[in-house]
């Protein structure tokens, strides 16, 4: 398994070089992850990434973006303005959460 | 006496009737079918209609022709299911009590889902091929088109049959090429996934086809609206791509009555134990085929594959015993790749589909991602046995539980 320093830690990654463990998690390390996805985070960033892992926490999955849209309180079109390309994805690496099932 | 209430008679419902028909006690169980449609729809007929290949005559049956001779079957649109009380009201308010119930009501499009879409081109420059009438708008409009810009695009995952707007685009291809038109028909594949298929090797193998038939693919493009003067599908991050014929997959969401009932995810599709078919929720209720979240394909194939595990969890459960069977994802899809050929993937939820052979006693054995007329004969073959075997539950020389034999890892 890969692993990669961040915020001066050394990490594990998964196959999909997302956190292989939720738990150490900081939110240093979130900034460096964004800073990869060439992402600087916002109030609004930090709205959807805590959704994201409170609802990983309930559900044991990340949301889809239809889920999102539906419940984070921001709405598709912005969804994809913070975090270009692929929302559930990239918000999912940033929340130190496994890529979303529903990205099959 | 128990009650058992299977709730859909599409292809899964249809098949679990049968099985249990066969299988349970009838002086212990009653079992009772509801459905509100009396035509069974051949859903993978509908691909090939767009090209003349089936007529609409192909892919419809009664409904009534694969129920057991003694079934209890209910026509009747379904208003609710009260899985705390047990029991389903009727659209005319009718209660049916259950002691077990199945879950089988599909998945379809839902075209509204996207602005602009569901609108004045809407089966006139844009068409979908998941509905009869879509499928014979779009055949009806083939016959007298004169080429241009033919763009196929996947709104959402999941959808039924993932493999089918690829087969689409080949038949396509395959199609325009004998009209003589294929140089005056650009064919592009618009996607939401980063490759031509959901997984990883079969996804880099079948983008090579799309690559070897001159069919332009474009990823990673997630539809926001469609502007109808224009012509343009626009994405979400304001990427843009003009058609003059639009053939779209919209959003599939599991029944309305899903929604209805409170039981369902943010696509109406039931939260299910992926090994058991068991509800998340509720011991009593199992779901099957394409109603599951299931992160497995939406198709009769899959159903096949889950009917046998379902059969024999209900007959543990109506005894009283836990369900022990576990659903593996299998899902077997032959691939209409055009000319006459096809090609073949066999995979679940753990092993991606890989090249090689595929074993079947008798008939084969077939090659897998490799174009192939064996396959596609396979294909046209497995039309006469769904409506004579598959539906009716009868065994069929395929196991449930996927095998590695003849698959090179």
């Amino acid at each position: 398994m890969a692993a990669k320093e961040y915020a001066g830690i050394m990490l594990e990654l998964d196959a999909d070089g997302n956190l292989a463990n939720l738990n150490e998690w900081n939110e240093e390390i979130a900034k460096e992850l964004a800073t990869e996805e060439g992402i600087s985070l916002t109030d609004r960033h930090w709205t959807v990434i805590n959704y994201m892992r409170n609802e990983f926490k309930a559900k044991g999955d990340a949301p889809s973006i239809r889920k999102l849209t539906k419940e984070s309180g921001v709405d598709t079109k912005e969804l994809y303005a913070l975090f270009p390309g692929g929302p559930a994805k990239k918000a999912a690496r940033i929340s130190g959460l496994p890529k979303p099932k529903g990205c099959i | 006496m128990k009650k058992l209430l299977i709730l859909g008679a599409g292809t899964a419902g249809t098949m679990m009737l049968n099985k249990l028909s066969a299988s349970l006690d009838k002086s212990e169980w009653q079992i009772t079918i509801v459905d509100q449609h009396e035509t069974h729809y051949y859903q993978p007929g509908f691909l090939f209609i767009p090209f003349g290949i089936y007529k609409k005559k192909d892919v419809i049956k009664p409904k009534r022709d694969f129920f057991p001779p003694d079934a209890n079957v209910i026509m009747s649109e379904i208003e609710k299911i009260e899985p705390k009380e047990n029991r389903v009201i009727l659209k005319n308010q009718n209660v049916l009590t259950y002691d077990l119930l199945i879950i089988a009501t599909g998945a379809k499009i839902k075209p509204a889902e996207t602005e602009g879409l569901n609108d004045v081109l809407w089966h006139k420059s844009i068409f979908d091929f998941y509905t009869i009438e879509g499928a014979c708008a779009l055949a009806d409009f083939f016959k007298h088109w004169k080429g241009g810009k033919l763009v196929l695009n996947i709104t959402e995952m999941p959808i039924k049959c993932p493999v089918a707007p690829l087969e689409f685009v080949f038949l396509a291809d395959s199609y325009f090429t004998e009209r003589g038109l294929r140089d005056k028909v650009d064919i592009h594949f618009v996607t939401p996934l980063s490759g031509a298929f959901t997984k990883p090797k079969a996804s880099s193998i079948l983008g090579d086809f799309l690559d070897k038939k001159n069919i332009k693919l474009t990823t990673d493009f997630n539809i926001a609206r469609v502007e109808n003067e224009s012509k343009k599908i626009i994405s979400w991050d304001e990427k843009e791509v003009e058609f003059d014929v639009l053939v779209t997959i919209p959003t599939n969401m599991g029944d309305e009555v899903i929604e209805r009932s409170g039981m369902g995810n943010e696509l109406n599709f039931v939260p299910t134990d992926k090994e058991t078919l068991r509800s998340l929720e509720y011991e009593n209720i199992f779901v099957i085929g394409d109603a599951t979240d299931l992160p497995s394909s939406k198709a009769g194939s899959v159903a096949h594959f889950q009917a046998d595990v379902l059969l024999e969890n209900i007959i543990s459960v109506s005894e009283g015993r836990d369900p022990h069977e576990k659903f593996d994802g299998h899902a077997n899809c032959f691939i209409e790749s055009g000319f006459g050929k096809g090609i073949l993937i066999d995979f679940n939820y753990e092993t991606e589909p890989l090249p090689g052979k595929f074993p079947l006693p008798g008939v084969g054995p077939f090659s897998l991602l490799e174009e192939t007329k064996m396959n596609h004969y396979g294909k046209v073959m497995f039309r006469w046995m769904y409506w004579n075997f598959l539906l009716k539950g009868t065994e069929l020389p395929i196991e449930s539980q996927m095998s590695m034999a003849g698959k090179r890892a």
